[in-house]
């Protein structure tokens, strides 16, 4: 880890210090800044909240938003939960794939919330409603 | 003239175009106000003028509208949408109509009645007031919300919680996600009731990162407010993306910064609950109840309902259907009514083929169900739940077959890895009723056909031998599982099978009746 990548962790962890079961905040904050919770990362973060990196390591492999790995590309969510699969969108995994290709990940996920809408997919915070084919392509061709 | 435009910004409406529609409102001159949403999801973007709405509608809608026209996609006046007018609106009073975040319309349409009624009542006065209001929990398992509020009012600790449940990860339910981010000040209200009643000054709210939307307007709300609910002390926390941290010990693990595994009951959180102090673990709908009962009296909440199940339930109508949103009544109605004649049967056209009840730990309902009242105790009676009140809606193109296995490997993508009827049962389940849907059963294993293994059977298995193997295991994971995950994915599985044995290729399935 670069010395200015340890003193943001460091700065990261000291701001959520004060609060109860400080953890979560502090691996959604790495998550956010980092694109993944690293091996040093969950070292400095086991020593500043005084566990092993056992613990923390238990922690991180639990919970799907936190990823070992950078991933490296944008990421589309899918939803593809019950309601989405109602409104088909196991029709349109495959033209997703292929038109994400390396360059974009799709990721599974289980509901947006959005369910009378679907098929629903979500790209950082943005969601996105009624995707079809042509749509759910055009979206990912526009991805970075 | 400056005409004043009210569109929603609620999740939903921005996910099918309502910042585009609002720009173009406000390029054209017209004042934009964002307001929550009536709920009335097929018509989103919902555009509305003195009372008038227009949906769905697209920025090239926008001058027809403002000139008087539009008449295709004018629906009247929005109260009187039968889809509105038909309910009983309790906890989503003050939908489509107040701007989320904004104190003044909330203390103008009755905001913070609640909390100075019970601030007026006393502790005692205000947990009985929602005891007799008859509330149960609205986020699965029913249990009456009076009660565990008496049992942590009654606990003695140098801290106790509030701990909202918004983890909300059914599929088909959105009605937390609607009150957090259309009403959150009611939420704020409910908390903040519950702390004054139980003796707490601490309330977290868990809510999933999938909702960043909700999570923004909570915490713009709980910033304006703090000087309202003071002493009582309000954070929002966001999930990780795990399903299973819905469960409240799972989440309450997750909390203290653990991986949610699911804990041992007893000790009950009411008792031993986040850091081990007496905790109020409640649904966001539950505690959105809560300031209508202590503004209204609990009699009036009470008067709403059928047998055991009294006030109003937000049901949600989602997946195949024509229209699909928020639809909150009092208990009794029939699942029939909900889906034909309220949502107008499926949004293909086509004839509905089932609908789940209750999320991915709910039955398949037939329609010949159809008739079945909305009530905790009348869908328990046929092996179904209520849940959180959600409804996905299939046609006849769906593949129950494919539900039942998804069931299966929903449970094995979120199980905690606690018990292993659950955590082993789940991916073996999704073998299995792939090897049913191959019509390729398992070959005798090496140990099976060891001569030494005089008692078991030598011969091919068959697929009746499947398909008793898949309602043993289902057997297994409802027994011997710790919490609801494990224990309810067989009643998808189980359902789907009882009612569409053709879908899995069998004539038909010999269900064993529950064995409670
Ligand atoms: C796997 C699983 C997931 C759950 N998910 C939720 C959820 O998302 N929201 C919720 O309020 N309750 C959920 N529950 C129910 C909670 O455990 C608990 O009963 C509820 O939060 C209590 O609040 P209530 O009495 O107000 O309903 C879930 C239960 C299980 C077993
Ligand atoms: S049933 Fe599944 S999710 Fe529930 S405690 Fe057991 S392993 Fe965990
Ligand atoms: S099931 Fe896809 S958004 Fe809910």
């Amino acid at each position: 880890m670069t010395d200015g990548k340890a003193a943001r962790l460091d700065e990261i962890i000291a701001s959520h210090a004060h609060r109860e079961g400080p953890m979560l905040p502090i691996l959604h904050d790495v998550q956010a800044e980092f694109g993944h919770v690293s091996e040093d990362a969950k070292r400095t973060i086991a020593k500043a909240l005084n566990l092993s990196r056992a613990e923390v390591h238990g922690v991180v492999s639990f919970y799907h938003d936190f990823k070992a790995e950078p991933v490296g590309k944008p990421v589309l969510k899918l939803c593809r939960a019950e309601s989405c699969k109602a409104r088909g969108v196991e029709n349109l995994v495959a033209a997703a794939e292929a038109a994400a290709g390396d360059r974009v990940e799709i990721e599974t996920i289980y509901c947006l919330g959005l369910c009378s809408v679907g098929p629903n997919a979500m790209i950082g915070k943005r969601p996105y409603a009624m995707l079809d084919v042509p749509k759910i392509e055009a979206l990912i061709r526009e991805m970075a | 003239m400056m005409v004043t435009v009210r569109i929603s910004d609620d999740a939903l409406a921005i996910a099918c175009g309502a910042d585009d529609v609002a720009k173009a409102f406000e390029k054209a001159g017209a004042t934009v106000e964002r307001v929550s949403s009536w709920g009335m999801q097929w018509l989103e973007p919902l555009v509305e003028i003195s009372g008038i709405g227009f949906g769905p509608a697209t920025p090239g809608d926008v001058q027809a509208i403002l000139d008087g026209g539009a008449d295709a996609i004018c629906i009247g006046p929005i109260a009187a949408h039968p889809f509105i007018a038909g309910q009983q609106r309790l906890t989503f009073a003050r939908a489509g109509k107040t701007r989320p975040t904004s104190l003044e319309d909330y203390e103008a349409t009755g905001g913070w009645k609640g909390l100075n009624r019970a601030r007026e009542l006393g502790p005692e006065a205000a947990v009985e007031e929602v005891v007799s209001s008859g509330l149960r929990g609205r986020g699965g398992a029913g249990f009456p919300t009076g009660i565990k509020w008496r049992t942590v009012a009654g606990a003695k600790a140098d801290q106790k919680y509030i701990v909202c449940n918004a983890d909300e990860g059914d599929s088909a339910t959105f009605a937390d996600r609607m009150v957090m981010e259309g009403d959150p000040y009611m939420l704020i209200e409910g908390m903040a009731i519950a702390g004054f009643a139980a003796g707490a000054t601490r309330g977290y709210i868990y809510c999933r990162s999938e909702y960043p939307h909700a999570i923004a307007k909570l915490e713009e709300a709980i910033h304006k407010s703090a000087h309202i609910v003071h002493p009582f002390v309000l954070e929002v926390r966001e999930g990780a993306g795990a399903y299973v941290c819905g469960e409240e010990t799972s989440l309450l693990n997750s909390l203290e910064g653990k991986r949610g595994e699911v804990r041992a009951k007893p000790p009950i959180p009411a008792l031993v609950g986040l850091f081990g102090r007496p905790t109020i673990v409640n649904n966001v709908l539950s505690l959105a109840a809560v300031p209508f009962i202590l503004a209204e009296g609990a009699k009036a909440y009470a008067d709403c309902g059928m047998g055991r199940s009294r006030g109003t339930m937000p049901i949600q109508l989602a997946g195949n259907i024509k229209h699909g949103g928020l639809y909150e009544t009092a208990f009794g109605i029939t699942l029939g009514a909900l889906v034909n004649d309220i949502g107008g049967g499926t949004a293909t056209g086509k004839p509905v083929k089932g609908v789940q009840v209750g999320g991915p730990l709910g039955a398949y309902l037939h329609p010949d169900q159809f008739d079945i009242p909305f009530d905790y105790e009348a869908y328990a009676a046929v092996d179904a739940l209520i849940g959180h009140g959600g409804i996905t809606v299939f046609d006849e193109d769906a593949d129950m077959a494919g539900m039942a296995r998804f069931a299966m490997e929903f449970c094995a993508a979120e199980s905690c890895g606690k018990c292993t009827p659950c955590r082993i049962g789940s991916t073996r389940g999704v073998e299995l009723i792939d090897r049913i849907l191959d019509r390729a059963p398992r070959t005798r294993d090496t140990v099976e056909a060891l001569p030494q293994m005089h008692n078991a059977p030598k011969d091919q298995r068959s697929l009746d031998d499947e398909i008793e193997l898949l309602e043993d295991l289902c057997e297994t994971m409802k027994f011997g599982s710790l919490c609801a995950l494990g224990g309810f994915t067989p009643y998808p599985v189980m359902s789907a099978l009882k009612h569409w044995p053709a879908d899995f290729g069998v004539a038909t399935a010999k269900v064993p009746e529950a064995a409670e």
